[in-house]
Parts: structure tokens; C-alpha cells; sequence
């Protein structure tokens, strides 16, 4: 194929990629969506594979690699996406890190430089940021997986002056990538890729579990420009543009996010958040406060009288794989001609969106389960809300209380409704270490136990 | 005129992607944030490319086998990520079925 038609190929596989995201925009035109990606997947590989040689061997790569991500993504569950999320994007920046050194071997195989001739300036500049963004994103995923799968402790590992040694990495890291640039050779660009894949596993260490959220869509963001950053390079455009689509989706997602849990974003990208140490929880001292606690009975008298019912599902709904079971309680509250709805909180998963695909996956009809900011005008006419599983994004503190640690984080505003329940183990603090007030309000009835037993039980009384 | 050097006009491309990604993105449904993750994995497996091209050359040597492993490592992104999406979207499904 000539470079032409290779780059026009090239085009009509990006415009498929962003009808591909575009899709996303609603349930109804996502799966079109999904097919429109994968065609555009194709046609690029296709057309790729008329410039190469070795086209046997490249076959066999994909076949070998697809296989693996074939059955990974069958065999899945849906509660463990964020580590395979994870695990996919330190595949990425690997994958990133061996093009560039590739490239730095032979860069006139690449026709980025003629034979006989080095790398150019603006090359080399080009190969050290990909390779370096790259290698961040290939250990800072592993950490992140390993934190995420359980098999890392989730607790933050911080040490003094930790932003010190990374400040030093990082300007002794871009150091060796101006040393690279200027005489290009393995030593340099070696020794720079090394400290970024120590910066990878420093900065994501100290994260703490529930700032997992930020955590992977950072990640997916780097993952997207380590693969534009190759693009550079390699003078490819359909890497540049699919790399920037992704990287601007993840910058987004990790935006959302940090909203949702009112933290900085450069917080985030200096690392070292979470787990806050104003967090202790001061609540401790004071008046022994009081609340009423009920058995799964007298939930579902209530659930079943009320005109309306909000649910506001938590990880914890998630953890004690109660889902299936709150879908057949909502069917049944539904039958008896009840409005039943559930209320997402951004942070109610351990990724973006992640309840919104356990709630699908247990068959709850998505036009039952609504965002935040379109459901919290509605509490106040509510009769029931039924907490379970949550707990610090329906804390009142964090609109009334300025000296909360979670003071200005958006939340459920489950207060204002009629009648709650809030289902949980324990009086327990959530979290973020807190005590929540919710609890302790005269209309709110605490029932106490394991979530999916707690379910089981309401539907067996709401038979009767 | 002089020739645009290819830096110039990669940057134009990667700067336009980028305004094209920012308005998509904003109009996904938050509800579809893990599916927008998972198919994102997949396009940036458009690496793949990149490794097609340093497992290319006709002589085989370090570089290629490198590239033969990148590819190798994209297309677990591509296949797993497109087909996990796959599979969550089918799951989000309307009242009354």
C-alpha cells in the first residue's frame, strides 16, 4: 500500500474510534458503538500489516495475545474490573517501553532516520517522553492492580520526604533524558527509563484504597499518551490521535472523580493523597449518641407502604454480593406498584461507573438507576431511602459541617427524605474514619447485619 | 515557504485529537464510565501498530523480537478490552426486557 492510502485507511479508522466513544453517549447506541471500534481495529491492524515483513510471526503475536485477552475478558467478574482495567494499562506502557527501545535499535528500519544516520534531535526528545511515560504507566498500573486485586495492601505506604526523593527522580530522570537527547546511546537511555519505572511504583505506593477511583483513570489518561507520545516517534498519526482521545477520556474521568471526592487534581498527579490524616475521627469524644435500630421485618413494612423507595447502593452492596438479591426486592416493591430508584454516587465503585455495571449485571433495568445530580432534588419527596452498603456520600457533615474532612464532597442528599434505613454491619465508621450523623436522626432506622442476608430477609417478609 | 517539519503537523494532529476527545468524552453517560474505561483500553491497544511496525523489518534481531512482544502484549488489550465491553454493555438493558 502506498503511504497515501496507508494514512487515509488510517483516518477512517480514527473517525471510527471516535464514533466508537461518541456511541457511549446512551445503553441504547453503545454496543453499535463498541462494533464501530472494533472495525476500526481491524482496518488499522490490516492496513499495518501490508507494510510489515514477518507478517507470520506478527499473525501468531495477535493470535497468542488475543487468545489471552479473549478468555480474561469472559472469565472476568464484574467486581474485579478495575483490576483488569489496571492490569491493561501496565500492558500499554510496557508495550510503549519496548517500541522506543525497538526504534532506538534500528531507527532507520523505522524510516525515522536514513541510513548511516543518528536519531534527529526532535526524535530523540519524542522517543525519551514516550518511553518515559510509558514506563510510569507500565509499574504505577502493576502497583495499582496489586493494590486493587488485594494481593499489595491497600493501605498507603508513605515515608518522610517522599515528595523530596520524587521531586529529585524526577529532574535526575529528565536529566539523563537531556543527556539522551544530546549523544544519543544505551546508557542514558537506559538509566532514565529505569527512575521512571521507580517513579511509576513511588508515586501510586502511597495511595490509599478508596482513592482508587483517581487512581486507574490517571492511569488510563497516561496509558493514552504513552501510546500518542510513540506516535510522535514513529511520525504515526493514528497512534497520536487514538492515543489523545484516550488520554483526554481518562484526564476527564480522573476530573470527574476528583470532584466527586473533592480533591485537588494536582494533588493527584504530584501523588502521595489519600487516607487524609485529618481524618481521625473526632467524633469519638463527647455525648454518647443515640439511634433506633429495627429488625428486616420492620424495613420491609415500611419499604411496603411507601409510595416511593430510593436505594443508594454502596461498595459494600457489592462486597457482600447482595445485588441479585435487592434487584428481586425491587422488582417485588415494583410489582406492589411502588416507585422504586436507585441513587448512583460518582464514588459509589472502585471505578467510574463501576455500580452502574454491577447494578446491570444483577438485571436491574437501567432506567431505574439515576446520577446523583438528577436524583438529589428528589429525596425531599421521598418516602423511604434504604442505605446500603454507603456511608461517607450520605454524610450530612459534608454540607454542613466546615470542619469535617469530607466538608464540600457532593452526597446523596438521603437526609432529607421521610423515612431511612440504612443497612450495615456495625456502627462502624466508613472510609474515610468518620462518624455520620445520618445515623443518629429520629427518622432513621439502622438494621444491622450482613447486607445480602439483611435483603433476603425483607423479601421473604414482603411475600407474606 | 520551507516544508512544514512532520513535528509541526503531528503536533496539529495530536492537539485536534485531543479537542475532539474533550467533547466526546463530556457526553458519555456517567453511567457507562466502566464500559468508556474498558473500550478505551482497547483503542490505546492501537499501539499495536507501533509494534507491527518494530516487529517489521525483514532481519530479524533484538529490535524485532521486542517489537513481536509489544505486539503480543497490545493485542491482549485489544481482544480483552473490546470484548469486556462487549459483554458490560449487553448487560445494561431497559425495563420489561
Amino acid at each position: 500500500m502506498s503511504a497515501n492510502s496507508v494514512a487515509l485507511a488510517y483516518l477512517v479508522a480514527a473517525i471510527l474510534f471516535i464514533l466508537a466513544l461518541k456511541g457511549l453517549s446512551s445503553p441504547v447506541s453503545a454496543r453499535r458503538g463498541n462494533l464501530f471500534g472494533m472495525v476500526g481495529m481491524l482496518i488499522a491492524v490490516a492496513t499495518t500489516l501490508t507494510l510489515t515483513h514477518n507478517v507470520w510471526y506478527i499473525l501468531l503475536a495477535i493470535a497468542a495475545g488475543g487468545s489471552i485477552g479473549a478468555v480474561v475478558a469472559r472469565k472476568i467478574q464484574m467486581t474485579a474490573m478495575p483490576e483488569l482495567v489496571a492490569a491493561m494499562h501496565s500492558l500499554v506502557g510496557l508495550a510503549a517501553v519496548l517500541i522506543a527501545m525497538s526504534a532506538f535499535n534500528n531507527p532507520v528500519a523505522y524510516g525515522i532516520a536514513h541510513a548511516g544516520e543518528v536519531l534527529h534531535f526532535s526524535n530523540r526528545i519524542e522517543l525519551f517522553i514516550g518511553t518515559f511515560v510509558g514506563a510510569i504507566t507500565f509499574t504505577g498500573s502493576i502497583i495499582a492492580f496489586g493494590k486493587l486485586s488485594g494481593k499489595l495492601g491497600s493501605k498507603p505506604l508513605r515515608f518522610a520526604g517522599q515528595h523530596w526523593v520524587n521531586l529529585l527522580l524526577g529532574i535526575v530522570m529528565i536529566g539523563f533524558g537531556i543527556a539522551f537527547s544530546m549523544s544519543p546511546s544505551w546508557t542514558p537511555f537506559l538509566v532514565m527509563t529505569a527512575i521512571a519505572l521507580a517513579l511509576g511504583v513511588l508515586l501510586i505506593m502511597p495511595v490509599g484504597g478508596a482513592d482508587m477511583p483517581v487512581v486507574v483513570s490517571m492511569l488510563n489518561s497516561y496509558s493514552g499518551w504513552a501510546a500518542a507520545g510513540i506516535g510522535f516517534t514513529l511520525n504515526n498519526n493514528m497512534l497520536i490521535i487514538a492515543g489523545s482521545l484516550v488520554g483526554s477520556s481518562g484526564a476527564i474521568l480522573s476530573y470527574i472523580m476528583c470532584k466527586a471526592m473533592n480533591r485537588a487534581f494536582l494533588n493527584v498527579i504530584l501523588g502521595g493523597f489519600g487516607g487524609g490524616e485529618g481524618a481521625v475521627a473526632e467524633a469519638a469524644g463527647g455525648v454518647q449518641k443515640t439511634y433506633r435500630s429495627g429488625s428486616a421485618e420492620d424495613a420491609a413494612f415500611m419499604m411496603g407502604n411507601a409510595d416511593s423507595v430510593i436505594i443508594v447502593p454502596g461498595y459494600g452492596l457489592a462486597v457482600a454480593r447482595a445485588q441479585h438479591a435487592i434487584n428481586e426486592m425491587s422488582n417485588m416493591l415494583t410489582e406492589k406498584g411502588i416507585k422504586v430508584r436507585y441513587a448512583i454516587h460518582p464514588v459509589a465503585g472502585r471505578m467510574p461507573g463501576h455500580m452502574n455495571v454491577l447494578l446491570a449485571e444483577a438485571e436491574v433495568p437501567y432506567d431505574q438507576v439515576v446520577e446523583m445530580d438528577e436524583i438529589n432534588n428528589e429525596f425531599a419527596g421521598t418516602d423511604v431511602v434504604l442505605v446500603i452498603g454507603a456511608n461517607d456520600v450520605v454524610n450530612p457533615a459534608a454540607k454542613t459541617d466546615p470542619n469535617s474532612p469530607i466538608y464540600g464532597m457532593p452526597i446523596l442528599e438521603a437526609h432529607k427524605a421521610r423515612t431511612i434505613l440504612v443497612v450495615k454491619r456495625s456502627m462502624a465508621a466508613g472510609y474515610a474514619g468518620l462518624d455520620n450523623d445520618l445515623f443518629y436522626l429520629d427518622k432513621t432506622m439502622m438494621v444491622f447485619g450482613d447486607a445480602k442476608k439483611v435483603v433476603e430477609e425483607v423479601i421473604k417478609a414482603l411475600q407474606h | 515557504m520551507s516544508v512544514v517539519d512532520p513535528i509541526v503537523t503531528n503536533l496539529t494532529v495530536f492537539v485536534l485529537a485531543i479537542v475532539v476527545g474533550y467533547h466526546v468524552v463530556w457526553n458519555v453517560t456517567p453511567a457507562l464510565h466502566t464500559p468508556l474505561m474498558a473500550v478505551t483500553n482497547a483503542i490505546s491497544g492501537i499501539i499495536i501498530v507501533g509494534a507491527m511496525v518494530a516487529a517489521g523489518p525483514k532481519q530479524l534481531d533484538a529490535g524485532t523480537v521486542l517489537g513481536l512482544v509489544a505486539v503480543t502484549l497490545a493485542a491482549i488489550n485489544v481482544f480483552g478490552g473490546f470484548l469486556v465491553t462487549q459483554r458490560m454493555l449487553e448487560m445494561f438493558k431497559k425495563k420489561g426486557k
